[in-house]
C-alpha cells in the first residue's frame, strides 16, 4: 500500500502544479493552448495521489507489487515526455514559419527597393 | 524567338572573397540571364560586392541555412515569373561556363530538373576522399532506389529547373543539407530528372561548411529525411511528365 505521506506529498505537489499553471494563464504568460497538457498532467497526478485504492489497483495491473507509488513516477514521466514531444512539434512549426517570414522579408525588401543599410542618417 | 527568362540563384554566406568572381563569370558566360544572390545574413560585405556587380540581392534578415537561402531564390524566380532557374554556389565551386550545358535538357524538353553531376558514367576528375565518396554513392543508390530513376550525384548543388521545378522547390525545399532530399522529392513529384556531367572546382576562399561532427549529423539527418520523404505522398505537379 502507498505510504500516507507519499499520498499527501503527491496531492500537494499536484495541486501546486495546477495552481502555478492557472496563475501563469491568468497572467497571460502561458497560452491556454499550451497549458492544457500541463493541467491534464496535474489533474491525473492529483487523482492518482488522492485515490489510494485506485493507484494500488493500477499498480497491480502493470505488475508493480512492491511499491505502488512507482506508478505515480511512471505516469508523471510519461506526461512530461508528452509535453516535451508536443513542444518539439511547436518548435518545428515555429522554425518553419520563422524561415518563411525571413524569406518574405528578403523578397519584399528587394521589391520595395530600399534595403536597410544600418542606421539612417540624421540628415534624412 | 524570345529566349525563356532565366535566373541564376546564388546562395552566399560570408563569401565576399569569391562572390565577385562568381557573379562576374555568370554574367560573362550568360549575359542574358539575371543573377540573384541570396545573402544569408553574411557578416561581411557579400551583398554589397554582389550588388555592385549588377546582381539582384535578396538579403535574409538572419541566417536560415543553405536550403532556406536557396528556396528564397526559387521563390523569387516563381514570383517574378522566370521560366528557368539555375542554382550555383556562392563559393565558386560551380563553373558558370557549364550553365549552358546544364540548361540543355530543359531546352530540348527532356527534363524539368537537371542535376550537374560529377559522376555521370563514372567520368569527371573529381575524386573526393574515401568517406565522402562512399557517402555520395550510398545516397545516390538510395535515392535511385526510392525515386525509381538512376541518379549518380545527389549531393550536387549545381542544378537547373524549368517552371515546374521552380514551383516545386519554391514550395517544398528542405532547410538544411537539402540536396539529397530535394532530388528524391523531385522524382516522387513526377518530374523528369536529367543529369549532365560537370566539373567542380576546389573552393577558392572560405571553408567548406561540412566538418567531421557535422558530417555525422548530415548523414543521419539525410537518411531520416529520405525515409520520411519516401513515406510521404507528394501530389503530382501540373507540369509533371514522368
Amino acid at each position: 500500500m502507498t505510504p500516507v505521506r507519499v499520498s499527501i506529498v503527491g496531492v500537494l505537489a499536484s495541486v501546486l502544479l495546477i495552481l502555478v499553471v492557472l496563475e501563469l494563464v491568468r497572467g497571460r504568460r502561458l497560452k491556454e493552448r499550451y497549458a492544457l497538457l500541463w493541467l491534464a498532467t496535474g489533474v491525473v497526478l492529483l487523482v492518482l495521489s488522492a485515490w489510494r485504492g485506485g493507484l494500488n489497483t493500477i499498480a497491480g495491473w502493470v505488475g508493480v507489487t512492491s511499491y505502488p507509488p512507482a506508478v505515480l513516477f511512471a505516469v508523471a514521466t510519461l506526461f512530461i515526455l508528452l509535453v516535451l514531444l508536443h513542444y518539439s512539434t511547436v518548435i518545428s512549426k515555429l522554425t518553419d514559419e520563422n524561415v518563411e517570414l525571413a524569406q518574405r522579408i528578403a523578397l519584399l525588401e528587394e521589391r520595395v527597393g530600399r534595403p536597410p543599410t544600418g542606421p539612417r542618417s540624421p540628415a534624412g | 524567338m524570345t529566349r525563356p527568362r532565366t535566373v541564376a540563384v546564388v546562395p552566399a554566406f560570408d563569401e565576399s572573397g569569391a562572390i565577385g568572381r562568381v557573379v562576374g563569370e555568370i554574367r560573362a558566360a550568360q549575359p542574358g540571364i539575371d543573377v540573384v544572390v541570396v545573402d544569408d545574413a553574411s557578416t561581411d560585405d557579400t551583398a554589397a560586392v554582389a550588388e555592385a556587380l549588377g546582381a539582384i540581392v535578396l538579403r535574409l534578415p538572419f541566417n536560415v541555412g543553405i536550403g532556406g537561402a536557396v528556396q528564397t531564390g526559387f521563390r523569387y524566380a516563381l514570383e517574378e515569373g522566370y521560366e528557368r532557374a539555375v542554382r550555383l554556389d556562392g563559393d565558386g565551386q560551380h563553373d558558370a561556363a557549364e550553365i549552358g550545358r546544364l540548361l540543355g535538357p530543359l531546352e530540348r524538353d527532356e527534363a524539368e530538373v537537371v542535376i550537374g553531376s560529377r559522376f555521370v558514367d563514372g567520368g569527371g576528375s573529381y575524386r573526393p576522399p574515401f568517406g565522402r565518396r562512399l557517402g555520395i554513392r550510398v545516397f545516390a543508390r538510395l535515392v535511385s532506389l526510392l525515386g525509381g530513376q538512376r541518379v549518380t550525384d545527389t549531393t550536387s548543388g549545381f542544378i537547373a529547373l524549368d517552371r515546374a521545378g521552380i514551383e516545386l522547390f519554391a514550395r517544398e525545399y528542405p532547410h538544411d543539407y537539402p540536396e539529397v532530399e530535394a532530388t528524391l522529392v523531385a522524382l516522387r513529384s513526377g518530374l523528369r530528372l536529367s543529369q549532365v556531367q560537370v566539373e567542380m572546382r576546389e573552393r577558392e576562399t572560405g571553408a567548406s561548411s561540412i566538418t567531421f561532427v557535422r558530417s555525422l549529423y548530415y548523414i543521419v539527418k539525410v537518411l531520416l529525411a529520405l525515409l520520411v520523404a519516401s513515406l510521404r505522398r507528394y501530389p503530382r505537379l501540373e507540369g509533371a511528365r514522368r
